[in-house]
Formats: C-alpha cells, sequence, structure tokens
C-alpha cells in the first residue's frame, strides 16, 4: 500500500511540472500526428495544422517512428519536428523502403541488387492563417518538402530523371465543432504541387512527365471525444514513369492521444499498384512523442 | 441540354428539404434547451464554473490575467451568461466582452490555456462529450471579442 502510493506520488510529481509547463498550450489533439513524410497531419496528407503543441508564445517538437507493412513492401519512418509560436514548422524525416518481392523483378529485369531504398524529407510549413478551432474559416498554411534519394541506382533504373525534387503544397484544416453526432469534425484539404514517383522513393520524373503536377488530397476525422479520432484520407498521385503505373493512396485511420506526450496511430492503407507489384494494401502504425 | 434536364430535379429537391426543416422548426415551439439540460441546468453550470475557477487560479499561464478581480461576481457572470448560451433562462447582465477584455492583450497561448480549463472542468463534472462540444461551439463566436482581433 504504502509503497504503491510512493510509486504513484513519485509519477505525479515526475510528470506533473512538465505536464503544466513546457509540453504547449494547443488544444489536445491538434498537433495532428507526423505523416510518412515528417510534415504534420494524418498518416499520407499533411494537414494545415502544425506539429507538437506550441501556441503562440511556445516552443515545441515532436519525434515520431511509423511503419506501414504492405503486401509487398515495408516502410519505415523516423521523424522529428519543431514548432516555433506555431507559425513555423520545421521537419526532418527519414524513410526507409524494405523491397521485399521486388529484389527479385530488379535482379531479374536490371541486373540490381538493392533491397532498400532511402529518402530524406526536409519540411517547412507556415501557418499563414487563421485558427483550426476557433477561426470560422479555418487554417491556412503553405509548405515545402526536399526530398533527396540516397539510392537512385534503382530510380535510375526505371526512368526516373532526378534524385531530388521538392513538393509545394496548400493546405487548409477546420474543426467543426458538434458537426455529426454532437462529435467535432476535422476537414482538411490539401492541393500539392509534385513531381516525385510514389513520394519520391522512386526518383522524381519520368518518361511519361517530368513536370510539376497540381495533385488533391484531403481527409476526413471524426474526434469520438477528445482522444479518439476516426477518419479517412485520399492522396492524389502523378503517374509519371512508363515502367508502371502509379495510383493513388488512401487509408482508413484510428489515433489515439491520451495526452499531449503520446500520439499512437494505426490504419489501413492502400498504396494501389507500387513499381508493378499490384494492390498493396497493408497495415501502417506510428508512433509520436511531443515536448 | 441535360442541364435543363436536371433544373426541376433540383427544384423539387430544394422544396423538400424546405419542407424538411420546416416541418422540424413548427414541431419545436419553445427554444431548444436541451443543451441546458445536458449541462444540468443553472446548478450544473455553477458547478463548472466553480471548478474552472479552481483550475485557472492553479494555471501560471492565465491567471495573472485574473488578479484583483471579484470571484464571487465573475463566477455568476460566467454562469449567467454559459446558461444564456446554452439556451437556459438567464440574462447575462456583465459588461460586453469586447470592452471587458480590451485591455488585457490576451494571447493565443492564454486563450487555448482558457478553454482547456474549461474542457476539464466539463470533465470533472461528468458533462457528456457531445454537450461539451456544443458548449464550445457556442462560446466560438466570442473568440474574437476576447483577443481583441
Amino acid at each position: 500500500m504504502t509503497t504503491r502510493h510512493l510509486v504513484t506520488l513519485t509519477m505525479a510529481l515526475l510528470v506533473a511540472p512538465s505536464a503544466m509547463a513546457d509540453i504547449g498550450s494547443r488544444i489536445w489533439a491538434t498537433g495532428g500526428v507526423t505523416t510518412i513524410e515528417g510534415s504534420a497531419g494524418g498518416g499520407l496528407v499533411p494537414w494545415a495544422l502544425l506539429g507538437s503543441y506550441a501556441s503562440d508564445e511556445e516552443w515545441g517538437g515532436t519525434l515520431a517512428l511509423g511503419r506501414a507493412e504492405v503486401d509487398d513492401y515495408t516502410l519505415s519512418v523516423t521523424g522529428v519536428g519543431l514548432n516555433w509560436n506555431n507559425r513555423l514548422e520545421i521537419t526532418v524525416a527519414r524513410q526507409t523502403l524494405d523491397l521485399d518481392s521486388l529484389v527479385f523483378t530488379l535482379k531479374d529485369g536490371f541486373g540490381l541488387q538493392e533491397d532498400e531504398l532511402n529518402q530524406d524529407i526536409f519540411g517547412a510549413k507556415v501557418r499563414l492563417a487563421g485558427d483550426v478551432l476557433y477561426s470560422p474559416w479555418g487554417q491556412w498554411s503553405a509548405g515545402v518538402q526536399y526530398k533527396r534519394q540516397r539510392d537512385f541506382t534503382v530510380p535510375r533504373a526505371i526512368g526516373a530523371r532526378d534524385d531530388s525534387g521538392t513538393d509545394v503544397y496548400f493546405s487548409g484544416s477546420k474543426l467543426f465543432f458538434a458537426a455529426a453526432m454532437e462529435r467535432n469534425l476535422l476537414v482538411s484539404l490539401t492541393a500539392r504541387a509534385s513531381r516525385a514517383n510514389q513520394g519520391g522513393l522512386l526518383g522524381f520524373g519520368g518518361d511519361r512527365n517530368n513536370s510539376h503536377e497540381l495533385m488533391m488530397e484531403g481527409s476526413v476525422g471524426l474526434f469520438l471525444n477528445r482522444q479518439w479520432l476516426v477518419g479517412a484520407e485520399y492522396r492524389q498521385k502523378p503517374d509519371n514513369l512508363g515502367f508502371a503505373s502509379e495510383d493513388d493512396w488512401w487509408d482508413l485511420f484510428v489515433a489515439w492521444v491520451p495526452d499531449r506526450r503520446l500520439a499512437v496511430t494505426g490504419a489501413l492503407v492502400n498504396l494501389g499498384d507500387v513499381a508493378t507489384l499490384e494492390d498493396q494494401q497493408g497495415l501502417y502504425l506510428s508512433l509520436q512523442g511531443s515536448f | 441540354m441535360t442541364n435543363l434536364n436536371l433544373k426541376p430535379l433540383f427544384v423539387a429537391l430544394l422544396s423538400g428539404m424546405a419542407l424538411v426543416l420546416g416541418g422540424c422548426q413548427s414541431l419545436n415551439h419553445k427554444p431548444d434547451d436541451s443543451l441546458y439540460q445536458q449541462l444540468g441546468e443553472r446548478a450544473g453550470i455553477a458547478n463548472v464554473v466553480e471548478d474552472l475557477l479552481y483550475l485557472i487560479v492553479d494555471d501560471e499561464r492565465i491567471n495573472r490575467q485574473f488578479k484583483g478581480m471579484d470571484v464571487a461576481q465573475f463566477h455568476h457572470n460566467l454562469t449567467d451568461q454559459l446558461c444564456e448560451l446554452s439556451g437556459g433562462p438567464c440574462t447575462y447582465t456583465g459588461r460586453e466582452m469586447r470592452e471587458l477584455h480590451s485591455h488585457m492583450t490576451i494571447t493565443n497561448t492564454q486563450f487555448n490555456a482558457l478553454a482547456e480549463n474549461l474542457i476539464l472542468a466539463m470533465e470533472q463534472n461528468d458533462i457528456p462529450t457531445g454537450a461539451q462540444n456544443r458548449l464550445i461551439k457556442q462560446l466560438l463566436p466570442l473568440y474574437p471579442d476576447i483577443r481583441n482581433l
């Protein structure tokens, strides 16, 4: 009994001061979670929200680990982010794609021995106007993602033109209070100019198209309460390579935000056809810590 | 040409919606006070406001803004205001919100802190999530007045 109380008290002392002071003042879950590209958003689509809980007089940061396992590939993501005054978000992410089954296609078709692809993504996002909760017209942000392939051999062999590229996007997010079944509804719409193949993992540009194209991305999420968000995302994608057609991505997600420090996201993802391997579906799991 | 054919359908749809909406309206003769009921009427709201005050006093981010205020008066006025906004039989008799906050230069950080404390106070009083959301929705129009935007 005494021991248990002591443990509880110690835990409370450890957690309480930091929880009260440093974590940032924005309302729970309004930092979104870390996307596979490092920017704050859902799983696949960046939102107008900036990561962490920093409000207008605060700093904040995030650390995230994500993993998507689809039929023939595994994507791992590590991301860090900083937020200054809920005005500017700076992010860095490293993606590793395990090629699993594609290894054989590459070996037989191209004589290549690669078994994974790596990419770094440096992101910046500026909140231009509004607040996702309080502004009637929502929150609007603009961002860039500079992406750099670390292993260009495979993308080059299948026809990608460049080993780096920059996506530019404009995003709006709005929370509608008591919108459906008295629950809060979060809606985001993002327009992205991109020439990335499979998000950049297969390089940039190609024989079919080599210039930036405008892609629409969107997401809708319903807060069951302030800790649970369920929703769906859709992401339109370019189709630049003659080697294999590229499909749009979508997912169904559940995010659990027990407090400001932790966010856990699970999703059913559908990446469509990826580099000749058809109908790639699977599970996505992401853990995010905020500070 | 196809647009022309769609027009009567569109009009019929609109008329249908108008009928449905009108029907709903004529059913509710008295103003909707379901939110007020869910909050536990004036007594329930008074409890939420009391817990909110305790949270504010303990909150380093905002307690200095409340220094020197008449606590009883604040409690009374805010209770009346939430009662009125939720459809209850009260009238807010305090000062106008913009005038009241004009000298405070309240930051978004402070506004968020107050919103957080209000949510926590409602949770402490077992106010259902749906009622919490509806009350905050009613409070949203006050945001520009409080922030002096």
